[in-house]
């Protein structure tokens, strides 16, 4: 029978929404292969991440804990998931497009050889079968693709699945008996510099703002965009252009080669819409551009155009939502 | 030291794509450009030439004869050393193909450091440089802002979600680029002249000794994305709030 192997992904002990996105993935391909559904664990000191996984539907969650797993490593990691595979019979291994699973499934599927779907958005019936929807060129189209090899690899876009519900019902919890050592990794992981924020993440927030090279420096970005976060509990986003100028973190960028997000309202202040843009946030609920301009490529997909300076608009929109209470 | 660097053409991003009859891939009547991930990688492949002493650069590409003009336009001319082209065809081909193909490749040049763009900006899957590493049992590091090389040791600092990440990574290793990891330059007149001239081997991929080249992952349709419209210009920030407010109810 066929069998789906999600790989959790998780930080500080809790498990990350992009878990659920691709465990919603997985039902919905369950639900067409009639496939029954696990969950991997890799990590150190993850007990607790399996406990809060219990209650969704998996038949097994296997846990692979080893103080070489602490660091997602994609060579190491890639070997033990493909092990767990081998070992629960998996005919699929699912993981979120983030930038850890599209850094490691890869590797398991060349373990594997197995055909690899990247960034799916949907799962659909194809005249061979149940397939794959992704995007390609940007978004511009979309594929409908089918694997032909026995085991299937995919990452699923988070921003395109919602987050799977608890099912109640409890899964065996197993331990495995990682190897990671026998992958010969040469890979050190010397440093991580992360980003601060106290913000909600992009791909977990309800609204959205981001702020382009039309705010013209680090000063005028943070100026203008923090205290519209703030007015909307909104996690920031930026265009390439604002990253790229230093206005904003790398983890800022949303589009084809950053983030996508999709939340109830996106808020585009001083931002042109380039393809490259709209890939990653065509497809929020809500959209509202604010720019000098009107004739911009972002003006054909916002929801509400707002012609305006952002630096007098956008503090005047934030007194008035504050002053709406 | 010997660096291989990938050179894949793209359809440009600016080009009007129409579906082929077949509904499985596009016109291939369209406008191609240089990879702009390949872009990077090649600048990055030059700056680490410039770095060291006695390295070696090569550029690879895979596709019909138009490949080699990238090739030679888009690195030989910008300095690389010389050029591998492999014929084949690319729309028949799935990421698991290439990778292979360049496997192949590594295996009979064994570079030290294979350089690759972190994704086509035309299949958008991202997968190559990753499945090379695996196949050849290498390290790697992806989505590259930075590198350097020490000793036996690239170190690369990616690009991933929540900040950035540094990696020591031993050599032979693979490394796919993202766009902040440099700016890349023109090709002079000079350099243009001096391609012309450049070697270039030619394999297939029989030569190779690659027999299994089915792709794994196939399309079978093709559509257009439903369409957003265009919603209202609103005339002040008062006319947005009530709009957001009672129309669209986001707050
Ligand atoms: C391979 C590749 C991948 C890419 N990937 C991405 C990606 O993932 N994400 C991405 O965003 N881009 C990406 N790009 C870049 C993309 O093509 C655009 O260059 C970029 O999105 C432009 O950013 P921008 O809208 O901030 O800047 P611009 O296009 O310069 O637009 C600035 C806007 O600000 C407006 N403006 C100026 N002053 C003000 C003011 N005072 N108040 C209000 N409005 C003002 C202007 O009217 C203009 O519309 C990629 C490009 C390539 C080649």
């Amino acid at each position: 029978m066929s069998k789906i192997l999600v790989v959790a992904e998780h930080g500080n002990g809790t498990v990350r929404k992009a878990t659920l996105t691709t465990l919603q993935m997985a039902r919905d391909l369950a639900a067409k292969k009639g496939s029954s559904i696990d969950i991997a664990v890799l990590g150190h000191g993850v007990g607790g991440v399996a406990e809060a996984l219990k209650g969704y539907g998996a038949e097994t969650i296997h846990v692979a804990d080893h103080a070489d797993l602490a660091y997602p490593l994609a060579p190491t990691w890639a070997k033990v998931i493909a092990d767990i595979a081998q070992a629960a019979d998996a005919d699929v291994v699912a993981m979120s497009a983030s930038t850890t699973g599209k850094d490691i499934l890869p590797r398991v599927a060349a373990r594997l050889e197995a055909g690899m779907a990247s960034d799916v958005v949907a799962v659909v019936d194809t005249d061979d079968g149940p397939g794959f929807r992704r995007p390609m060129w940007a978004g511009a189209l979309l594929a409908d693709v089918v694997i032909d090899s026995d085991v299937w690899v995919v990452t699923a876009r988070g921003s395109a699945f919602d987050a799977a519900a608890a099912t109640g019902g409890s899964s065996d919890i197993e331990a495995f008996a990682a190897d990671p050592a026998a992958a010969a990794s040469r890979t050190r992981f010397v440093k991580f510099d992360a980003t601060a924020s106290d913000r909600p993440s992009l791909d977990e927030a309800d609204v959205v703002v981001a702020g382009g090279r039309g705010l013209k420096s680090a000063e005028g970005f943070s100026q203008v965009m923090e205290p519209l976060a703030d007015a909307f509990g909104a996690a920031i986003g930026a265009s390439r252009a604002a990253v790229d100028d230093g206005y904003a973190p790398n983890d800022y960028q949303i589009g084809q080669t950053g983030k996508v997000v999709a939340p109830q309202l996106y808020v585009a202040v001083a931002i042109s819409g380039a393809i490259q843009h709209l890939a990653g946030m065509k497809n929020s609920k809500v959209i509202v551009a604010i720019n000098t301009r009107d004739d911009e490529p972002i003006h054909k997909i916002a929801d509400y155009s707002l012609k305006a300076d952002a630096f007098t608009a956008v503090p005047e929109l934030v007194e008035k939502l504050a002053a709406r209470g | 030291m010997k660096i291989l660097v990938t050179a894949k053409r793209v359809t440009d991003p600016n080009a009007k794509l129409v579906i082929n009859d077949d509904g499985n891939w596009i016109d291939d009547d369209v406008e191609y450009i240089l990879n702009p991930f390949c872009e990077n990688a090649i600048e990055a492949a030059l700056q680490l030439a410039e770095a060291g002493d006695d390295v070696e650069t090569v550029a690879i590409g895979i596709g019909d004869d138009e490949v080699q003009r990238f090739i030679r336009q888009g690195a030989l001319a910008r300095g690389v050393d010389r050029g591998i082209w492999v014929e084949a065809e690319e729309a028949e081909l799935d990421s698991d193909g290439i990778a292979r193909i360049l496997k192949a490749v590594v295996e009979k040049e064994e570079p030290d450091l294979v350089l690759l763009g972190k994704q086509a900006v035309d299949g958008d899957s991202n997968q190559v440089a990753q499945l090379l590493a695996e196949m050849l049992g290498w390290p790697q590091a992806t989505f590259a802002s930075d590198v350097t090389i020490e000793g036996n040791e690239a170190i690369v600092t990616r690009e991933v979600d929540g900040g950035l990440e540094t990696l020591a990574i031993g050599m032979p290793c693979v490394v796919s680029a993202d766009l902040r990891l440099n700016d890349p330059r023109y090709a002079s007149l000079a350099g243009i002249m001096k391609a012309k001239k450049k070697e270039m081997d030619e394999y297939e991929p029989d030569d190779l000794d690659i027999d299994d080249l089915d792709p794994k992952v196939r399309v079978v349709a093709m559509h257009e994305p439903a369409g957003r419209s265009a919603g209202v210009a609103v005339a002040d920030v008062d006319e947005l709030i009530a709009k957001l407010a009672t129309e669209a109810r986001v707050i």
